[in-house]
């Protein structure tokens, strides 16, 4: 009983942590670039639902859609900016690295400037007070909400990447940026378009970490970028769709430490990452994971 | 003492230390002189400085992040790996010092030892993390870095590393002491990085870093030499981390393991400019001092400052401040670019 709690409790967790990783993982694989501030984008998704929340009174689900835009220009114009003097430089993965570590200094900063550094959280009754009793056992109702969301911006990402003509060409970067230029994908903007769909992957991902991830406080990115990016080892760095299962892993992994070991659950994540590094340095799914 | 010589000519000679002296700096020549002032001036100033200046807080901490910004220079400057979970050997550390004064009742210098012994066998620990590279070997630092936290302020292991609840160790709390030891670890580091820059296994280093397998081709055991940099750098952050746990003497594992430490000391480090052996020491000095007078009370506006400072020197001056030196003094030397 207490296993089956934890297991689908799990899986709504796992759900989430794909839509967590999902958008660390998509800019990794287009541009090469691990994206340190994307903890910190979350962190400010979760903002931006708490504003909604308490000054705008709304549901806090707005803030996704609210997000949309905000982010899609902010992420863009930012790899706009930066993207082609990292591309110049003689290491442009480590330069990469120590850039975007500076930018999450600088949000980190804004937001307590902004914020306060106070813990904030939205109480979960806003997305429904009444638990949902399935299989007799009794779930928070946000969690179901916060699965159900996460998979729907999960399905439409895959739509994107699959059925549309700019997904299409993000995917062919993906598999080789230099093939694609040769047969004519503008490469330049197919990767300013993804650090926008990225970013605003990333923020609709803190909207619904201000539920499951208890709240939200300026100093929480760096720990969701290692939860983030230990999602996307487990499924295979560059490779979208193996997020899910890593998420899937992930999630079923912490719920059950934190029924069975309590004290022990905030190793877990780290844990993973480091032996699935090691050990299977391309993911769970290596046949069809890209070589990182 | 007469100036460094110029050439190659040969020096008679004389009897006695004096001339000795003499003849090894000749020897050495001007870099040899700068050398053994990387690690005397130092060496001097903090000695001098805590007698004039009444904040020693703020000068132990100026001296910590020093050596924990030399440790960064080690292991990134010379191999080009970034580890962000740097922090993990400071805390083992003082974790290592804490607990072998507390369990052993070894004395305080010798706790130091132990707590820099502590931070060497973590990064034997964590070697295989060198196999990695760039990005994934940053990240996995980081992972390794936050479990250990949570290994050590476990509940479950109150009973031997009192979890949660910290450190105390008044008894052996002595200041005058520790400050000098964090004086000596300074001057160590500097001599570290001296050594480094002038012998044989620097260069090795510095041939892995910039291309392993033509380093390999060379003979270079890249291995060997990329683990005991790591090993060199891991101990140098937990000797830091024991004086740290020993002039503080009351500390929360938050304290210890908090990745702020981290990202001080590698921005000190880049500030400054790593693989030079001023670099590290002045971005620490510098940065640290705007810090402790603006950054203390608002801590968030000198993380606004620095990550400012990182981008651009990331996307302007990828060199550190020292390339910025280095050109001035080409350009006055009439290289590149310079009037003849």
């Amino acid at each position: 009983m207490l296993f089956e709690f934890a297991v689908v409790a799990g899986i709504l967790f796992g759900v989430y942590y794909a839509l967590l990783g999902v958008g660390l993982n998509l800019v990794f694989g287009v541009l090469q670039v691990v994206n340190l501030a994307h903890g910190d984008v979350v962190m400010l998704g979760s903002y931006l639902a708490f504003e909604a929340y308490y000054a705008w009174h709304l549901n806090p689900l707005w803030a996704v859609v609210i997000g949309v835009v905000p982010a899609l220009v902010a992420g863009g114009a930012l790899y706009a900016g930066v993207g082609p003097r990292l591309a110049r430089a003689a290491d442009p993965e480590m330069l990469s690295l120590v850039l975007f570590f500076g930018i999450s200094q600088i949000i980190e900063a804004l937001a307590t400037v902004a914020f306060g550094n106070n813990q904030r959280s939205v109480p979960a009754s806003s997305l429904g007070a009444a638990p949902l009793r399935i299989l007799g056992e009794r779930y928070p109702r946000d969690w179901w909400v916060v699965a159900g969301v996460s998979a729907f911006v999960l399905a439409a990402l895959f739509a994107y990447l699959y059925a549309s003509p700019v997904g299409r060409a993000t995917r062919a970067v993906m598999s080789s940026p230099r093939e694609s230029a040769a047969v004519g994908i503008d490469v330049r903007r197919v990767s300013v378009a993804t650090f926008g769909v990225g970013t605003f992957l990333a923020a609709s991902a803190g909207v619904l970490g201000v539920f499951l991830l208890g709240g939200v406080n300026p100093t929480e990115g760096v720990s969701i970028t290692v939860t983030a990016f230990a999602v996307i080892v487990l499924g295979g760095l560059g490779n979208a769709p193996g997020t899910v299962l890593g998420g899937l892993v992930f999630g079923l992994a912490t719920e059950l430490t934190q029924t069975y070991a309590s004290t022990w659950s905030g190793l877990v994540p780290y844990v993973l990452l480091l032996v699935v590094m090691l050990a299977r340095p391309k993911g769970l799914l290596s046949k069809s994971a890209r070589v990182a | 003492m007469p100036p460094a010589s110029h050439g190659p000519k040969p020096v008679p000679s004389r009897q006695g230390p004096a001339g000795r002296a003499a003849r090894q700096l000749r020897r050495l020549g001007a870099g040899g002189i700068s050398d053994v002032g990387a690690v005397v001036v130092p060496v001097a100033v903090f000695l001098a400085a805590v007698h004039l200046y009444s904040n020693e807080l703020l000068l132990l901490n100026m001296l910590v992040y020093a050596v924990l910004a030399q440790g960064i220079n080690v292991i990134y400057g010379f191999t080009g790996y970034l580890p962000f979970g740097y922090v993990a050997f400071f805390g083992a550390g003082a974790y290592g010092a804490s607990l072998s004064i507390i369990y052993l009742h070894v004395p305080a210098l010798l706790a130091v030892v132990l707590g820099g012994l502590a931070g060497a066998l973590l990064g034997a620990l964590l070697t295989p993390l060198l196999r990695l590279s760039g990005a994934y070997f940053a990240i996995a630092s980081l992972a390794a870095a936050e479990a250990v936290y949570e290994v050590v302020s476990n509940p479950s292991l109150a009973s031997v590393t009192r979890g949660p609840y910290g450190i105390n160790l008044v008894t052996a709390y002595n200041q005058s002491l520790s400050y000098d030891a964090a004086v000596a670890l300074l001057g160590l580091s500097m001599l570290g990085v001296v050594i480094l820059r002038r012998s044989r296994f620097g260069l090795a280093l510095r041939a892995t870093a910039d291309d392993a397998t033509s380093a390999e081709m060379a003979g270079v055991w890249v291995v060997r030499e990329r683990s005991l940099a790591w090993l060199i750098s891991a101990a140098l952050a937990g000797l830091a981390g024991g004086v740290f746990a020993w002039a503080i003497s009351v500390f929360y594992p938050t304290d210890v393991f908090d990745l702020t430490i981290s990202v001080f000391a590698i921005v000190f480090a880049l500030f400054g400019g790593v693989g030079t052996t001023w670099g590290p020491l002045v971005g620490a000095v510098v940065l640290y001092g705007i810090y402790s007078l603006v950054g203390l009370s608002d801590p968030q506006y000198f993380q606004l400052t620095y990550g400012l400072l990182i981008a651009a020197l990331v996307l302007f001056l990828p060199g550190g401040l020292g390339s910025l030196t280095r050109g001035l003094r080409g350009h006055f030397k009439g290289a590149p670019g310079g009037a003849r």
